[in-house]
């Protein structure tokens, strides 16, 4: 397993990511990865009943680095991963923007898959971020969801396995 | 003296985002908790919610983790990112 830290990048940032530059950072002169996975997510139009016209992404400034810079190290424990990006916006955003990115490579795409989806689930439960919602019937908290701790205690369970 | 944040929904009941709270240290999380209602009485229900997360210098914990003086504890709700 090699880590190559040019190609690594943890951020939190208000600006936007372009996919096909995160792509190419996990491509460029790569020979021993057979895999590419990435996940991005975006703010939708309808959620928990309501129909949504904006979100503000507030989070704990001196612990989302350090939290997301955790995930990553735990996939790198359990994957052979060789370059991971991701990257978390923040601040006001608007319906059909890009929120979140979870790229990795690795020599096998059964790695590349699991690790993605390792990293949004813990992410989901163990990252300080909190989304507030603009709709027709004002601003409104989003609330948990039971389904993403759920999600979790999967992974906590393929560990005892 | 303990620093502590509130963060999302928290924070805008308790209409505020920072408190300093002077107690004996080392005490838990679950002890500061019990200090923080006694000063603000009309705080108590939030902080009586069960699925409030607190995290201690960062990172996220029970409430039985010790707190040290100068330590930076934080109170959320659930996490919603992603």
């Amino acid at each position: 397993m090699s880590i190559t830290p040019p190609y690594d990048h943890i951020a939190v940032q208000e600006a936007d990511f372009d996919v096909a530059y995160e792509y190419q950072q996990l491509r460029k002169d790569n020979r021993s990865d057979g895999a590419i996975v990435f996940f991005s997510g975006l703010v939708r139009e309808m959620n928990q009943g309501s129909d949504v016209t904006g979100l503000f992404l507030e989070h704990y400034p001196g612990m989302t680095l350090t939290s997301l810079e955790k995930i990553v190290e735990q996939a790198k424990q359990r994957w052979p991963l060789s370059r991971v990006r991701l990257i978390h916006r923040v601040g006001q955003l608007h319906v059909s923007d890009q929120i979140v990115f979870v790229g990795v490579s690795s020599s096998h795409r059964e790695a590349a898959f699991d690790a993605c989806h390792f990293m949004m689930d813990f992410l989901k439960n163990r990252a300080p971020f909190w989304k507030k919602e603009t709709t027709s019937k004002g601003d409104v908290w989003v609330q948990a969801l039971e389904k993403d701790q759920t999600a979790l205690e999967k992974w906590q369970r393929h560990d005892e396995d | 003296m303990i620093n502590v944040l509130f963060f999302a929904q928290l924070r805008e009941q308790l209409k505020t985002d920072r408190i300093q709270v002077d107690m004996p240290t080392p005490c838990s999380v679950a002890q500061l908790q019990t200090q923080i209602v006694q000063q603000y009485p009309q705080w108590q229900a939030f902080f009586e919610n069960r699925t409030l997360m607190v995290a201690v210098n960062q990172t996220m914990v029970e409430s039985d983790e010790m707190i040290n003086p100068q330590d930076e504890v934080a109170f959320f709700p659930p996490v919603t990112g992603g």
